[in-house]
């Protein structure tokens, strides 16, 4: 018998505010006390290390993340510390990765699994939509699959093809799994550790031309948070964040779209208009409140997305607020997505991603003479 | 037991040492599917029963064959119900197993009350076998809700319908055993035609590249729908593809429970004691239709169903049973009035109209409903409630 495995229901008995705190305090990387500059890289993989600190049926596989520490190096050194039980390569297949996790899940264990890119995920496909998001279902909660599935996805990196799609409408589409995409350091460490911890399996979308985005983040504070959250019994999980605040328009925008709607809304500022920033977090399941309430102030509202607009979240999220805010709208809400075609080759991404011109004309375009 | 989840350098070259014999000796098929009881009944010659090296069967004990035989009659019961039950209008549809109820029996009876068994939506009689409730058994059939017991109590996985899906499960649920260090095996099962899917490799490779005690039983019944083998492979033998893997793999007559109880019992052994995942083809026919809603006559003809009924399960071992003196007038008619007991527990079971409740939909999604579905849980409340008042 293994001592360093036991079954996520064991382990979850055990939680709480005093055993976090212990794995806190035991972190894989010795990291210096207060406020320091990481990546969101850094940010996912210590989320990921603490979580196998602190309940040891949290297992990580996929493709090259054993010893190479994955194709992004966001599960690097998890081999190292906690040996090849816990971190390990499987075979190339992905159907073979997510089919694996779901038995594992079933069976007391937390898998959190990397698909290598977005457009690689697709051989799971069927296992995401009939077996993740359908068990707790068939089987009225007799069965939870708690796992993580990680996707790197977006464009912005002038990946070749199949390394660059946004796929989160496919499984925001799908009833019974959550989606969630952190835009910030931050929330890369506070939203897997979340995922990790939910009882529902979780697409857990990671905008990759992010991986390298640094920001001054306090780990310890946020793994205290993490802690008293967890002795609380509460989280910011399905919650939108106010990005920037703002009072003349709100722009709405997840994951990758985030920095560039904060670049808009600062351009904009200098022109003399306020623009309220939604950083959406979480698209299922979805917060309607802290999306309408930034739209029933402002009265406007751009959504941006680099995601093909027809059918898609962007289109979700307008047809949202619209039932929920149309006697509070002074102009019809427009879209900034991506056009309605493959991903584009490297050398042409930049004509298809939604950049601060084309928000600011759309902002333009709000009916603000009426 | 050795905690890793790497394999070993070669997986089958414990079971050389043991056995003695070539590594492709070992994880190719007998020359032979393993037969021991023929179809008019009589026990084959003890040469022709599985004796190669490595390949070596030991009959199974008499109360064994006589538990065996019991299961047989009530499986055929319980399919000739179901199917009564669903020309009545009382199901919406049940693959019969009719025919297979030997392959059915087996599956079940080899497995320990720790281990696995993953079914497919054909299976429901090695579920009912296991030990799950006939009534809760045929739940999806009926149409009440996509599954009706729970897989942890009696460690059977909700019977699936995309193919080989559920053996992936299988793997995954032997290695965190594995991991833990339980001794836990899994039987995952499949058709013939499931084996052209991308699952079956997937599983069958991740399974012997993990070194997991994992069973694979393909019930070779000779169609997918109306579609022949001959279109799905054109390998020696299902069992033969266990070689691809590095695992063994194994033919058995599939209407012979003897050579299944003495295949599937070895099988699950041998991965309990570390040889990791085995490949067992099971050839048996699909006596009626896929479901009630096929016209098999479209596709094949009389006289190839009559070869295949001389061949039945339970008749042989009836035979079997009754010229060795195990089996007599009343012992017969304790079985059969065991059979009638669980037939009339499925027609009492599924004549009952059991009300449905409109806010399971929305109760099952999550494990909190989101805010969402709070609110479409309210509008079809609603919705109800003026129904009723306008009543």
């Amino acid at each position: 018998m293994s001592p360093t495995i036991t079954t996520s229901s064991e382990a979850n008995g055990n939680v709480s505010a005093a055993t976090a705190r212990a794995a806190a305090k035991a972190a894989v990387v010795a990291e210096q006390a207060g406020p320091q500059t990481i990546t969101l890289a850094k940010a996912l993989n210590s989320a990921m290390a603490d979580a196998m600190h602190t309940d040891p049926s949290v297992l990580v596989f996929g493709e090259d993340v054993g010893m190479l520490g994955g194709v992004f190096r966001i599960t690097d050194g998890l081999t190292k510390t906690f040996g090849k039980d816990r971190c390990f390569d499987t075979p190339l297949a992905e159907s073979g990765i997510v089919g694996m996790a779901v038995g594992m899940a079933m069976n007391g264990m937390r898998p959190v699994i990397e698909m290598q890119f977005d457009a690689f995920a697709y051989p799971a496909f069927e296992q995401i939509v009939s077996h993740v998001a359908k068990m707790h279902n068939r089987t009225k909660g007799a069965v939870k699959l708690p796992m993580v599935i990680r996707v790197p996805y977006a464009g912005g990196i002038g990946g070749v093809e199949h390394h660059c799609d946004s796929s989160e409408a496919y499984y925001a589409h799908t009833a019974g799994l959550k989606v969630f995409t952190p835009a910030t350091v931050a929330d890369g460490y506070r939203m897997l550790r979340e995922a990790i911890d939910s009882d529902d399996p979780v697409m857990f979308m990671e905008p990759k031309k992010l991986y390298w985005s640094k920001d001054q983040v306090d780990l310890d504070a946020l793994r205290a948070e993490h802690a008293e959250n967890t002795a609380r019994g509460t989280s910011s999980e399905g919650r939108a964040a106010v990005a920037r605040p703002g009072t003349d328009a709100t722009l709405i925008a997840y994951g990758p779209s985030v920095p560039t709607a904060l670049a808009a809304a600062a351009a904009a500022a200098e022109e003399g208009r306020s623009l309220e920033v939604i950083d959406v977090r979480s698209i299922v399941p979805f917060d309607d409140e802290t999306v309408c309430a930034s739209v029933r102030k402002t009265g406007r509202a751009v959504v941006i997305a680099e995601a093909h607009g027809f059918a898609s979240v962007s289109s979700e999220i307008v047809a949202r607020v619209q039932e929920r805010c149309f006697h509070h709208l002074a102009a019809p809400i427009r879209r900034v997505t991506g056009f309605d075609v493959p991903y584009p080759a490297p050398k042409l991404e930049h004509y298809y991603l939604p950049g601060v011109d084309r928000i600011l004309d759309a902002v333009d375009d709000l009916q603000w003479e009426d | 037991m050795t905690i890793s989840a790497e394999a070993p350098e070669d997986a089958a070259s414990e079971a050389v040492r043991k056995f003695g014999i070539t590594v492709e000796d070992y994880m190719l098929p007998a020359r032979h599917q393993i037969q021991m009881v023929g179809p008019d009944g009589t026990l084959n010659p003890h040469t022709e029963q599985g004796t190669q090296p490595g390949h070596e069967y030991a009959l199974p004990g008499d109360e064994e064959l006589l538990a065996a035989y019991e299961q047989l009659v009530v499986g055929r019961r319980v399919n000739d119900q179901n199917s009564a039950l669903v020309r009545q209008g009382r199901m919406a549809v049940y693959p019969s197993s009719h025919g297979q109820e030997a392959c059915q029996v087996a599956a079940a009876l080899c497995l320990s009350d720790g281990d696995w068994m993953f079914p497919t939506y054909r299976d429901s009689v090695a579920v009912m076998a296991r030990g799950v409730d006939p009534v809760q058994t045929m739940t999806l059939f009926r149409g009440d809700w996509h599954g009706g017991y729970d897989p942890t109590k009696h460690k059977v996985g909700i019977q699936c319908t995309p193919l080989t899906t559920q053996l992936l499960h299988g793997v995954g649920v032997a290695h965190a055993a594995k991991l833990r260090g339980e001794d836990t095996v899994v039987l995952a099962m499949c058709g013939d035609g499931a084996t052209s899917e991308g699952d079956f490799h997937e599983a069958l490779n991740f399974a012997a590249v993990f070194h997991l005690p994992v069973v694979f039983l393909v019930q070779n019944n000779q169609y997918a729908i109306s579609v022949p083998l001959a279109h799905q492979s054109v390998a020696p033998s299902l069992a033969h593809k266990a070689v691809g893997y590095g695992m063994a793999g194994e033919r058995v007559d599939g209407n012979d429970i003897v050579a299944l109880l003495a295949v599937l019992g070895r099988a699950v052994r041998l991965a309990r004691e570390g040889s990791g995942p085995l490949l067992v083809e099971a050839h048996t026919y699909r006596m009626q239709a896929h479901t009630n809603a096929d016209d098999a006559t479209r596709y094949r003809q009389d006289s190839e169903v009559a070869q295949w009924v001389a061949k039945d399960p339970l008749s042989r071992m009836e035979t079997y049973l009754t010229d060795r003196g195990l089996l007599d007038d009343e012992r017969a008619a304790g079985i059969a009035e065991k059979a009638e007991a669980v037939a009339t527990q499925l027609r009492e079971g599924l004549s009952e109209e059991v009300p449905v409740e409109p806010q399971d939909l929305f109760k099952y999604v999550f494990s909190t409903p989101t805010p969402q579905l709070k609110e479409q849980s309210a509008l079809l409340a609603d919705e109800l409630s003026r129904e009723e008042a306008a009543k």
